[in-house]
């Protein structure tokens, strides 16, 4: 009678919880299955041990509550005195292995698809800096920067009073999209000039850490044109929440298509003109579009810097006072601070625009104006000392 | 030594108010001085996830910048582990591990003091950083470089305070150990040991084989931020992943420093209110001794995302699958104890049950983390987040809310306010789901951790799991009040307090006398709580 009880309210708990675990999963959000064979197979094998385990909890779930509702002092139940069972001992222990080694087997596999890069069709490289990404085409020979948009970035700031819901695609856009080929198997290569990043794409299947001084490599085949979203998830300091990562892929003649649109006539143009003396007007224009995608994070849009960490370049005794100091700050950074050395990421001229932008905006008013030549002339000395390479080779 | 413990108190004066707790020795005392200071720290760490949560409740920056957000969530994690969870459970030690054994004091009262009284200082420094101009670590409590190293000269001072909580950490382990190997009283053999006492013997060798690594780590980042090293410095030749490394050589180990103890709070609490021994005894201590061991062989399951080769990957995944088998035997075991019982639910119970179902789940929801490829998936997202709030709050915390409840009327003398203590149960147990359970789901959906704004299609999850923080914050004010309300007076509490009581503690009166056993019991298998099954 006491056992039929038992096996009657024990089924009836094993209803009851399962039912209840249903809604639990029926509101809730869920992994996306994503759009690589890869990303499927993830998904696969997140929703087999998730069934694992959700089987595993129901059961031992549904004794414990049989228990709490059949064994009950205020029902009249007496204390067993057992207090051993080396069979029913074995019995939990075996079982559980057996469970593990199932799960291991899929996980196994997969782990060693992801491991390998070998076939890939074309191979970009992703550098992650405070806070944004760069990225180069290594075949294809482009190269640039993509970092939240402007849209987010004005909402995202304290008191903006924009609502981030009348904001497209809040704090998941980015100025410059990652534009890749479907069905081509493209192997990323990772970095970071800075501190540790972590380049995630959810529909991809996988994240993977951008590590200055190493080189991490991952793969992906995207079967389906459409642009994804993901962010950084690694904390990376005060705009970790604002990296994100925006792929879009399209078909391999529209990537074609892209790949002209990007190399035809500008590189050139780019190549011409990478040294030339600019007027005025042309630096501080070039210099007030660098400065807001790789200086206004810290030091504000007015140069008004966030205080202690962040000085602000309004009246800054540096960026006022001697040219070449100003130089040396911003190629060779300073150790220790969040204070990047940017001749190792941007272009002479585009360090020059920012200087010169920086010495004649925000009230500063020396009227120098600096030159790509005046910057490389600062570069050169510090490479012959040879700057160490700090890439190595992916293992 | 009983020729010196039989005549300790009585012929000195009792220093009195203030001098009382400075130069205190007694275990007691100091037990009480550690379980105050954790609920201190509780409400301060506390209270810097409600500004967390307060921020997340809705998209967009509205109360803090994301720096002093990332400060928020980095002192809230070294103040909730190494200032309410470790000492909650060195207090608990220092109170009940002496009662269990049968031993009159610690075995080195002096250091137990001085032990103690390291933490307020440590604590103060560290929290003095929120107000130095640099600001307060804001790098997570993992204090990853070159992040780590970006921070002002305050980050002097936290290491100089981790240093101290290691210290304090360290000594506290020596005393436990010492206390149970040479202290226990004649008939207490190690396997008639409470599994309490069993649980924090353990812990005690985890702690002193981990903080050591911990204490060289956070030396080297010293040295690299202000000594010019380059231990983790890529640059100069050092590796940013080492750290890592080292890092959970130590953090997988601090894991179950703070949830071994909980094991053994747990062990005790069931058997009492389901008026059963234990099921099991000697495979749980087994269980907790493979626990311990494998939590040095899975540290890099933490960084399976930094690139490591597949053969460490494969390596780390198997290992810690491998822990689910003696963490499932425990389960298995308290439920078989549950079985064919004769159960009551007063609110230590209660918190009992809560632990074994929300913990099962943070077990379960750590086996997923554990596959390598899924935690490519997981690995840094509020999963993450929920997996381990699940298993140190609903675990760890639970288990010590648990224990305060069980042994409060030992303290005291009086019992709590049942109809408060249920109230604070069911309060902080709906709430604490409301609170971490959609953090998976946000996880999944694609939220990283350590964020201070997200997209908006996580607002809706966001906003229940703030209602569900306030909610819960809210409930720990009533369990102050409980504390101090029973502190104060209320119905008087018999020697065994719970009708299915074992163990010695249970037979010293109510409130324990200062000094108890100073002549040492005689146990043997009627009197211990739980029956050596090989024996």
């Amino acid at each position: 009678m006491k056992r039929t009880n038992e096996l009657i309210v024990g089924l009836a708990m094993v209803a009851v919880i399962t039912v209840i675990t249903w809604g639990v999963f029926a509101v809730g959000d869920n992994m996306p299955a994503g759009v690589t064979p890869y990303s499927r197979e993830v998904y696969q094998l997140h929703m087999i041990v998730l069934g694992i385990v959700t089987v595993i909890g129901i059961f031992v779930f549904a004794a414990m509550f049989t228990s709490i509702y059949l064994h009950r002092k205020s029902r009249g139940a007496e204390a067993a005195k057992f207090n051993h069972s080396t069979k029913a001992e074995i019995i939990w222990t075996v079982i559980p292995i057996l469970i593990l080694v199932a799960m291991a087997i899929p996980a196994t596999r997969v782990l060693i698809d992801m491991e390998d890069t070998s076939g890939a069709e074309m191979n970009i490289k992703v550098t992650g800096y405070q806070w944004l990404w760069q990225y180069e085409y290594l075949e294809d020979d482009i190269s640039f920067y993509s970092a939240l948009d402007r849209d987010s970035n004005a909402a995202r700031q304290i008191g903006s009073g924009i609502s981030p819901r009348e904001v497209d695609n809040y704090l998941l856009e980015v100025d410059n999209r990652l534009v890749v080929p479907t069905d081509t198997k493209i192997r990323i290569l990772l970095t970071s000039g800075d501190v540790i990043h972590s380049w995630w794409l959810p529909d991809l299947g996988w994240k993977r850490d951008a590590i200055p001084g190493m080189v991490n490599e991952a793969w992906t085949l995207i079967d389906e044109p459409g642009v994804y979203r993901g962010q950084c998830a690694e904390l990376c300091g005060k705009d970790h929440g604002f990296m994100p990562v925006v792929v879009e892929a399209v078909s391999p003649e529209d990537y074609r298509a892209w790949v002209a649109e990007q190399t035809g006539g500008q590189e050139t143009a780019a190549v011409d003109t990478a040294m030339d003396e600019m007027d005025r007007e042309a630096l501080m224009a070039h210099g007030e579009d660098i400065y807001e995608a790789h200086c206004a994070a810290c030091h504000r849009e007015d140069g008004s810097g966030m205080q202690p960490a962040f000085p602000a370049l309004a009246g800054n005794a540096v960026v006022t006072g001697e040219l070449s100091q100003h130089i040396d700050v911003v190629v060779n950074g300073r150790p220790g601070t969040a204070m990047a050395a940017f001749g190792q990421r941007l272009e002479a001229r585009d360090i020059a625009a920012a200087l010169t932008y920086t010495r004649n905006a925000f009230g500063n008013e020396t009227g120098d104006l600096v030159q790509p030549a005046d910057v490389v002339s600062m570069i050169d000395p510090r490479l012959d000392e040879s700057i160490v390479s700090t890439d190595r080779p992916p293992n | 030594m009983t020729d010196t413990t039989a005549h300790t108190d009585d012929h000195h004066a009792q220093p009195k108010g203030l001098a009382r707790w400075i130069f205190t020795t007694n275990h007691k005392e100091i037990g009480t001085l550690y379980l105050v200071f954790s609920l201190a720290m509780f409400i301060v760490g506390g209270a810097m996830a409600m500004i967390i949560r307060a921020e997340l409740f809705q998209p967009g920056l509205q109360l803090v910048n994301p720096e002093f957000f990332n400060q928020m969530t980095t002192m809230h994690a070294l103040i909730m582990i190494f200032g309410a969870v470790m000492p909650a459970f060195v207090g608990l030690a220092n109170w009940m591990v002496p009662m269990m054994i049968g031993a009159p004091d610690m075995a080195l009262p002096r250091m137990n003091n001085w032990s103690f009284w390291i933490l307020p200082f440590a604590f103060l420094i560290l929290l003095s950083t929120l107000f130095m101009p640099s600001g307060a670590p804001a790098s997570g409590w993992t204090l990853y470089p070159p992040l780590s190293l970006q921070g002002g000269n305050s980050f002097a001072f936290v290491i100089f305070a981790i240093h101290l909580m290691g210290i304090s950490s360290i000594m506290g382990a020596i005393n436990i150990i010492a206390t149970i190997l040479n202290m226990r009283a004649p008939g207490m053999t190690l396997l008639r040991m409470p599994l309490f006492v069993w649980t924090w013997l353990i812990t005690a060798f985890l702690l002193i084989a981990v903080m050591p690594v911990l204490a060289g780590a956070v030396t080297m980042l010293l040295t690299d931020r202000f000594f010019d090293t380059s231990f983790f410095n890529a640059a100069g030749g050092g590796d940013p992943v080492m750290y890592q490394h080292i890092f959970w050589f130590f953090g997988h180990p601090e894991v179950y420093i703070m949830i071994l103890p909980a094991f053994g709070i747990i062990s005790e609490i069931i058997p009492t209110f389901s008026r059963k021994r234990l099921f099991g005894y000697t495979s749980m201590v087994y269980a907790t001794a493979s626990i311990a061991f494998l939590s040095f062989i899975v540290w890099a399951h933490h960084m399976f995302t930094v690139g490591m080769p597949l053969g460490a990957s494969l390596f780390f995944m198997y290992a810690t699958m491998v822990i689910a088998v003696p963490t499932g035997i425990k389960i298995f075991n308290w439920v078989s104890t549950m079985w064919r019982g004769s159960m009551t639910f007063e609110t230590p119970m209660l918190f009992a049950i809560a632990f074994v179902i929300l913990f099962t789940i943070g077990g379960l929801s750590g086996v997923m983390l554990a596959i390598v490829p899924a935690d490519f998936q997981y690995h840094d997202t509020y999963f993450v987040v929920a997996h381990f709030h699940y298993v140190l709050v609903t675990g760890a915390v639970f288990a010590i809310m648990a224990a305060a409840y069980y042994w409060m009327p030992k303290w005291t003398g009086h019992m709590y306010d049942e109809r408060l203590g249920k109230i604070h149960f069911w309060w902080s147990t709906i709430s604490v789901n409301v609170l971490f359970f959609p953090q998976h789901y946000l996880g999944l959906a694609g939220m990283p951790r350590r964020i201070p704004d997200y997209s908006v299609q996580f607002a809706e999850f966001n906003l229940i799991s703030s209602i569900g923080g306030f909610a819960f914050g809210l409930a720990q004010l009533l369990f102050v009040w409980i504390v101090i309300k029973c502190v104060r007076g209320g119905q008087k509490a018999t020697a065994g307090v719970w009708e299915g009581a074992r163990g010695l503690e249970w037979t010293v009166p109510s409130p324990a006398p200062l000094h108890t056993f100073d002549t040492p019991p005689q146990v043997d298998d009627t009197v211990s709580a739980h029956k050596d099954q090989l024996a």
